[in-house]
This record gives C-alpha cells, sequence and structure tokens, in this order.
C-alpha cells in the first residue's frame, strides 16, 4: 500500500457500471519519511470518504479491492481504492 | 487507473478468439496537469469514447474485468469519460469539457 495526499477528483456520468456511485480521487504518493510527493498521481476509487488534502492509504491490487468492494461479481475493473484516512505516520530507522 | 486522452483508433482483422468485437483506441497517458505521461498505449474500450475524448483507463489484470467474458488478453481498458477535474491541492483550474 502506498501513502499518498488526496489533490482532488474526477467526475464521469460515462462510465463502466461497476464504478456507479463511487467517488472518483486524484492522488498523489508521498515519501514516508519526508513526506514530499514522489512519483506520478494516480485515480482511486474512495470507499472512506477522504476529501482533498488528506493524507491517505491507497491499495492498488485488484482482488483485494474486490473484497473491499464486496462485489458479488467477481469482474469488477477497478485496481485502486483509497482504504484508510492516515493520522500520524511515525518513521524510526534505529538511527541517534 | 490513470486519466488519458483518446488520440486514435487500431483495426485489427485478426485477434484471438475472446477479442472478437472489441474496439481498441489510441491513448496518450495524463498526467494530473493534463501533460503527457509515457508512451502512447492500445486500450480496449467500453464506454464508447471517440477521439479527443478524456477518459479514464484502468491496466494490468483488471482491464480484462472490464469485457465479457473477462478472460482475455487486454492490459488496458478505458472505463469512464471525464466531465470534470477539481484539483483544489494544485495551483490549476478546474478542468471541463
Amino acid at each position: 500500500m502506498r501513502l499518498c495526499k488526496v489533490i482532488g477528483s474526477v467526475t464521469a456520468a460515462i462510465k463502466h457500471p461497476t464504478y456507479a456511485g463511487l467517488p472518483l480521487m486524484i492522488v498523489q504518493p508521498l515519501d514516508a519519511r519526508s513526506m514530499e510527493e514522489k512519483g506520478s498521481s494516480l485515480l482511486a476509487v474512495d470507499t472512506v470518504q477522504a476529501g482533498p488534502g488528506d493524507q491517505v492509504l491507497v491499495m492498488s491490487e485488484g482482488s483485494g479491492v474486490r473484497q473491499i468492494l464486496k462485489t458479488a461479481k467477481t469482474s469488477s475493473p477497478i485496481r485502486s481504492v483509497i482504504v484508510g484516512i492516515v493520522d500520524a505516520v511515525t518513521i524510526d530507522e534505529g538511527g541517534e | 487507473m490513470y486519466l488519458g486522452r483518446v488520440i486514435g483508433t487500431v483495426v485489427a482483422r485478426r485477434k484471438v478468439s475472446g477479442l472478437e468485437g472489441a474496439k481498441f483506441l489510441v491513448v496518450q497517458p495524463l498526467c494530473d496537469q493534463l501533460r503527457e505521461q509515457g508512451p502512447t498505449q492500445v486500450a480496449v474500450d467500453t464506454v464508447q469514447a471517440g477521439p479527443g475524448e478524456l477518459v479514464y483507463l484502468v491496466g494490468s489484470r483488471e482491464a480484462a474485468l472490464a469485457l465479457d467474458p473477462y478472460f482475455v488478453p487486454v492490459d488496458a481498458a478505458i472505463v469512464g469519460i471525464v466531465d470534470g477535474l477539481h484539483r483544489p491541492e494544485r495551483d490549476t483550474q478546474d478542468w471541463t469539457p
């Protein structure tokens, strides 16, 4: 899973039926040490009512997504999902 | 999932079984500022997208799940046509078609 910041959202009227009713957010991966932006942004379905500016946990793995969304159908073409809103991150690498 | 712009179509007369009837489009992946990102790719279309449209895609194994039947060899699928982008965390205005 990746630490990300919510940048904004995407709206679409015409979409694959499995995306119906699911908010789609733009998320920017962060470096866990510096909490600075790292890498390119991606789109993720929101399941935890995250908003712009929130630090979130994003899972990018399809079969886990299908468990979370509890879609009876095994065939949901969704890969990335926001699974948590991050309150705090602590890094302890054992140094002084 | 990621953003992209449809820039063309691909016609393939001979395809593996399962891909009959699938519509292939050429897509330029874009970043959230709508700048080009990475090489163009060919994606299967599930939402009747047309040239020039801003779309979002799903990649990897999940792309095949957008199709019915889903045991087909595709690794990118267009699954939505974008109506608006709202990016309060960027110094960019909202995007509408």
